[in-house]
């Protein structure tokens, strides 16, 4: 049964041993330094250094099978439609025209185009990795300061790490109000027709409702008698402190921003690295 | 007592919910003294949770509604302070221990109040370890509350508020959630702050037994919005002011009662330790010797067992290793055991609720293994603890109905059956009002009816009770007990050793996936090897007992169960007479 949101295993190297609020501002910044360019070098680049950061990281494949697997298909499905829907944009960017193969006219396969959408694949590759690392690598305790710490307000964060919190417990009445319909002769497998099944789905969630209501009440009265909110501001037993280290990733990050940006303003002149003039 | 420093002053204070029609308090006049251990105790609605919030500050801060007269904290008028002030002197231990565990692990709940305050980190986590000592967390700073029991987490809440160095602790029913072992425990720590550390302690509690099993400076009984009594433990027994309120006195002063004596404060009635056992000896030997033999039991025919139930979440964590038991036809049984020990489990492998149980089980003698849910659902039907979790309509009838009506039932017999449902639990007058009309118990049976329609041999209850005071406690089981007089055999999960004793002769006794002990009840509570193993608590009648130099304390347990019981019949034989 899953009972947590993420699942978080306890590692000790370096990118585990880094703070939140690094691995969280490496995503932002390395995440910048991809956006706008659509020099495949530089994209190249990132995805190596994150690709690097996630082997350090030792994250195992398990853990990530399934977001994996829906980044696959959305990455499929870009690809497809961006084809189908404008088959020569690459031409248009690049300004020639190297044919691989021809189906139908418009539906011609070029070099340009190849690159165009490669490109934009590499951009997602480059990025995930880090993402996968904040969410994966940090402690989810550390998330919610973590994101405090670069200015989003404190109560927004808190939200976050009360969702980590409470999820599982509503899963849990979920699966308890569940059986228990079940045993009144609510048919909730494929047996069902799905209007009925939609239905019943409703009798379930009405209770599911009221009992979340009662636990907010009695949550939001825990946290008022502890005194949440009292201050503009407030401190975080699980921050980590910034090390070396951190200063090191950061560095490594900016670096590639830097890059990115000098590329575009003094080498490529525009977004796009043209390899075909 | 004038030489003590008042530390929260109630003066002519009433209060009345916005929500509601009638005000929940009416006049409070009440001083609590510093360095005071004061107990609470009153029946569901006499308005003892009001009280505590009007001390921690919920009201007027959190709940809205009109209050007059004065309420002081420290010499401060409370509504001219804000919560955050008021909670830097009162700490509150709320009683759901999980709904309060805010943070993601122990350490960060403990934190959680400091970092409200910005205190630094490195001072946040010395004190932090500090205080998760004091309640004996300290080797659990870094799990998750998942991985906690009840009593942890109760603990951990209780640092989360001892970290402030509040002045007051305020305890709201803080054995409601625990099993009897545990809730001793959480009594002598309550006991440890108030004495070591020298705080005020406020609980609010309305079982009276478990709380006096240490010593309380005084008791205030709270009945329909006001203070009926403030007195010591003596005093209130001697004036014998709780049996009229619906407040359970002690058993063993109960038991006193039967035997002729007259509990006075002379006796020391407060807890049996100082009872002065000299003096109710006789009296208590005397009446025990004239009960007449209880009837021998009949045997009846088996309805249901199993035989070698397993069962397993995940591979590494066996719930159910290996369960054989059998329930007679017309049984009333309890299922007991340590959180967790796999007694709610049990329950539902019987419901089918869980997949995967390996073993057999057979219904009148038909196996049954193989049986849906809803299969099964015809012949045993099965209560959850929250009546909320179970209720998704909005009127009472189709509440009722929804069973039959997911079975596709024509609507005439549904009607049939669901008005004979309704009959059997008392609601049918009620069968137009909506739900949301019904107060707790009315919606467990309203719960119990929506069962009993698919008319099921077995109900399978899950803390029928829990949460109850004795009024409404006796009114669900008196009904439940009803209900098995009429022929269905009943099974309750429960933690409460009355329920047990005087309910159910059957008792299962489930620890760690096996089952310890499958036989009479009361040898169950007086026996010191099973209950101990088993996270329960012997009976204070087996105390008085021993303590009497009665050998047969079973037969002892026994007499005064019938004793009690004959008491309730005649009464209720003379309401109908009347």
């Amino acid at each position: 049964m899953n009972r947590k949101l993420f699942d978080y295993v306890e590692r000790h190297n370096f990118i585990y041993d880094l703070s939140g609020v690094t691995k969280f501002l490496c995503f932002m910044i390395a995440g910048a330094a991809v956006m706008f360019t659509y020099d495949i070098r530089v994209m190249v680049l990132v995805f190596l250094v994150s690709m690097a950061a996630f082997l350090m990281s030792q994250i195992t494949f398990r853990q990530i099978r399934l977001m994996v697997i829906y980044v696959a298909i959305f990455m499929v499905m870009n690809i497809l439609l961006t084809f189908l829907f404008s088959p020569q944009y690459g031409v248009e960017i690049y300004g020639t025209k190297h044919v691989i193969f021809t189906i139908t006219e418009r539906y011609t396969l070029t070099w340009e185009q190849v690159m165009y959408q490669g490109s934009k694949v590499m951009k997602y590759c480059a990025i995930i990795p880090l993402g996968m690392i904040f969410i994966l690598a940090t402690h989810p305790s550390e998330m919610a300061s973590s994101m405090n710490r670069i200015g989003i307000p404190y109560k927004a964060t808190y939200a976050l790490a009360l969702t980590l919190r409470y999820f599982p417990d509503v899963i849990r009445d979920y699966q308890d109000i569940s059986v228990a319909q079940q045993a009144r002769g609510l048919d909730m497998s494929r047996k069902e027709k799905l209007g009925r099944r939609i239905k019943n789905v409703i009798n379930i969630c009405v209770p599911l409702i009221f009992t979340t209501l009662d636990r907010i009440e009695l949550i939001s009265n825990a946290m008022d008698l502890r005194g949440f909110g009292m201050h503009k501001k407030r401190t975080w037993y699980c921050a980590k402190k910034l090390t070396v280290a951190d200063f090191l990733a950061l560095g490594i990050c900016i670096a590639l921003l830097l890059l990115s940006i000098a590329m575009i303003v003094f080498v490529n002149h525009s977004r796009y690295y043209n390899p075909f003039i | 007592m004038s030489d003590k420093k008042p530390l929260v002053t109630f003066r002519d204070f009433s209060y009345q919910y916005f929500a509601q029609a009638e005000p929940t308090l009416h006049h409070i006049d009440l001083t609590i003294y510093e360095g005071e251990k004061i107990l609470i105790a009153g029946a569901s609605g006499s308005g003892k949770s009001t009280l505590g919030h009007c001390i921690n500050g919920l009201i007027p801060f959190s709940y809205k509604g009109e209050s007059q007269g004065s309420v002081q904290i420290k010499g401060l008028e409370t509504k001219e302070m804000s919560l955050f002030e008021l909670s830097k002197i009162v700490g509150t231990v709320l009683q759901d221990p999980d709904g309060q565990f805010v943070g993601l692990s122990v350490a960060e709940d403990i934190a959680f109040s400091l970092e409200n305050q910005c205190m630094p980190q490195d001072e946040m986590k010395e004190l932090v370890q500090k205080t998760a000592g004091i309640v004996d967390m300290d080797g659990l700073l870094n799990n998750s509350p998942f991985e906690l029991s009840g009593g942890q987490k109760q603990r951990v809440g209780l640092a989360g508020v001892m970290v402030d160095n509040v002045e007051l602790f305020l305890f709201d029913e803080p054995l409601a959630n625990l099993d009897p072992a545990t809730g001793k425990t959480a009594i002598d720590l309550i006991d440890k702050i108030k004495t070591e550390y020298n705080k005020t302690v406020i609980i609010i509690e309305h079982r009276l037994e478990d709380v006096l099993y240490r010593h309380v400076d005084r008791i205030i009984v709270m009945n329909e919005g006001r203070i009926v009594a403030d007195m010591d433990a003596g005093a209130l027994f001697e004036a014998k002011i709780l049996p009229p309120l619906g407040i359970r006195e002690p058993l063993y002063v109960t038991a006193l009662r039967y035997a002729g004596v007259e509990v006075t404060k002379d006796l020391h009635p407060e807890s049996m330790d100082t009872l002065a056992i000299d003096k109710v000896k006789d009296a208590v030997c005397r009446w025990n010797a004239a009960q007449p033999a209880p009837k021998p039991r009949r045997a009846r025919e088996e309805i249901l067992s199993g035989t070698d139930l397993r069962f397993a979440y995940n591979r590494d964590q066996d719930i159910l290793k290996g369960i054989d038991f059998s329930i007679e036809a017309g049984e009333m049984v309890s299922i007991v055991g340590t959180n967790g020990a796999g007694k709610s489990t049990l329950a539902k492998a019987i419901c089918g609720l869980v997949r995967n149980v390996r073993g057999q089980f057979y219904f009148e003698g038909n196996d049954i293994s193989d049986l849906t849910i809803k299969e099964r659902a015809q012949h045993i039907g099965y209560v959850m603890q929250n009546p909320n979790q179970m209720i998704c309509k909005p009127m009472i009838f189709d509440e009722v109905a929804l069973g039959l009506r997911l079975r596709g039932v024509p609507e005439e017999e549904i009607r049939e059956k669901v008005e004979a449902a309704l009959k059997i639990c008392g609601l049918y007058p009620m069968r137009k009002w909506p739900i949301s009309a019904l107060s707790f118990g009315q919606k467990k049976r309203v719960t119990i009816a929506s069962m009993l329609a698919l008319n099921p041999k077995i109900l399978i209850l899950d803390e029928p009770t829990a949460g109850q005071d004795y009024y409404h406690y006796t009114e669900i089981m008196e009904f439940l007990r009803s209900l098995n007089e009429s022929g269905v055999t009943i099974l309750i999960i429960t933690h409460d050793m009355h329920l047990m004793l005087e309910y159910t002769a059957h008792a299962i006794v489930v620890t760690n996936g096996k089952i310890l002990y499958d036989g009479s009840s009361v040898h169950a509570l007086t026996t010191a090897k099973i209950a101990e193993s088993a996270s329960l608590k012997l009976t204070s009648l087996y105390d008085l007992a021993v303590a009497c130099g009665i050998d047969d304390t079973q037969g002892f347990v026994e007499n005064f169960i019938n004793y009690e019981r004959s008491l309730r019949e005649s009464e209720r034989s003379g309401v109908r007479e009347a």
